[in-house]
């Protein structure tokens, strides 16, 4: 009966285990090179030129996103915010923003008061793993945001 | 002229609050894609889009290349009288259509 000789097994598990660690230490490390685009302007300088100076408060908005997209290309976003939407008390604007697509604006919505209720939906392209950011200026000058992570598979802008 | 979809209740009683799904076929090109060639192809959007109700806007959307291709959007709104809806798309290369759709309030 064979013996298995601990000591070279585990060698040759460790060479393996080393140029597997090696790997994908070089795929990681070549990834965010192939997907690298130029931005065309930060996403703190869009939202500072969509808010100016003003104080933007977490709450009151409510992001729908999937947190798992299979194609960055059309993904499904809806966005509704805590609002009475009468003439004294509605959502003016609300600007969605993204972190790493090649410009960091995604959509800006204009809304009346007679719109009933703050509630929009629309289809965005994603180029990359990120953050979505929500930020819905109110009749009073107040801002409130929030955001949604969405893990990418098929990036948008890239392939398709 | 590209094909636009337009869904909105026919009929509705004064006080309901009606949502209204528009989409236009349109390719959203982003301006950031190589093409075949590998150069980048020119970008080609749907800019801006704009509801009015008997010539009142009632709601408008500005759209950026993360927006899909066939720009789909929904929103909502308070039906207080019959009335028209218009839907207006406008984007690059002198893009401009607008479709209507009425609505009878009881």
């Amino acid at each position: 009966m064979r013996t298995m000789k601990p000591g070279r097994s585990g060698t040759v598990d460790r060479r393996r285990v080393l140029a597997g660690t090696a790997g994908s230490v070089l795929a990681l490390a070549l990834r965010p090179a192939a997907a690298a685009q130029p931005r065309t302007e930060t996403t703190e300088s869009a939202i500072r030129r969509f808010a100016g100076d003003n104080p933007i408060r977490p709450g009151r908005v409510s992001l729908d996103l999937p947190p798992l997209v299979e194609n960055g290309n059309t993904v499904p976003l809806s966005i509704s915010v805590e609002s009475p939407m009468t003439q004294a008390d509605h959502v003016r604007r609300i600007g969605v923003f993204n972190e790493r697509n090649p410009q960091p604006n995604v959509v800006t919505l204009h809304l009346r008061p007679g719109a009933g209720r703050a509630q929009v939906a629309t289809r965005i392209r994603l180029a990359d793993t990120q953050r979505i950011t929500a930020i819905a200026e109110m009749s009073d000058g107040t801002y409130w945001s929030a955001s949604a992570d969405a893990i990418v598979t098929l990036a948008a802008c890239l392939e398709g | 002229m590209a094909r636009t979809l337009i869904n909105l209740p026919k009929t509705a009683r004064a006080g309901d609050v009606i949502t209204i799904k528009t989409l236009i076929s349109h390719p959203m090109e982003t301006g950031f894609r190589p093409g075949a060639d590998g150069r980048i192809l020119p970008r080609n959007i749907v800019t801006e889009f704009v509801c009015r109700f008997e010539g009142e806007e009632i709601f408008r959307a500005e759209l950026f290349p993360a927006s899909a291709a066939n720009p789909y959007l929904t929103f909502t709104w308070v039906a207080t009288a019959s009335g028209r809806f218009t839907f207006t798309w406008r984007g690059d290369d002198g893009f401009d259509q607008t479709e209507s759709a009425p609505i009878a309030v009881a």
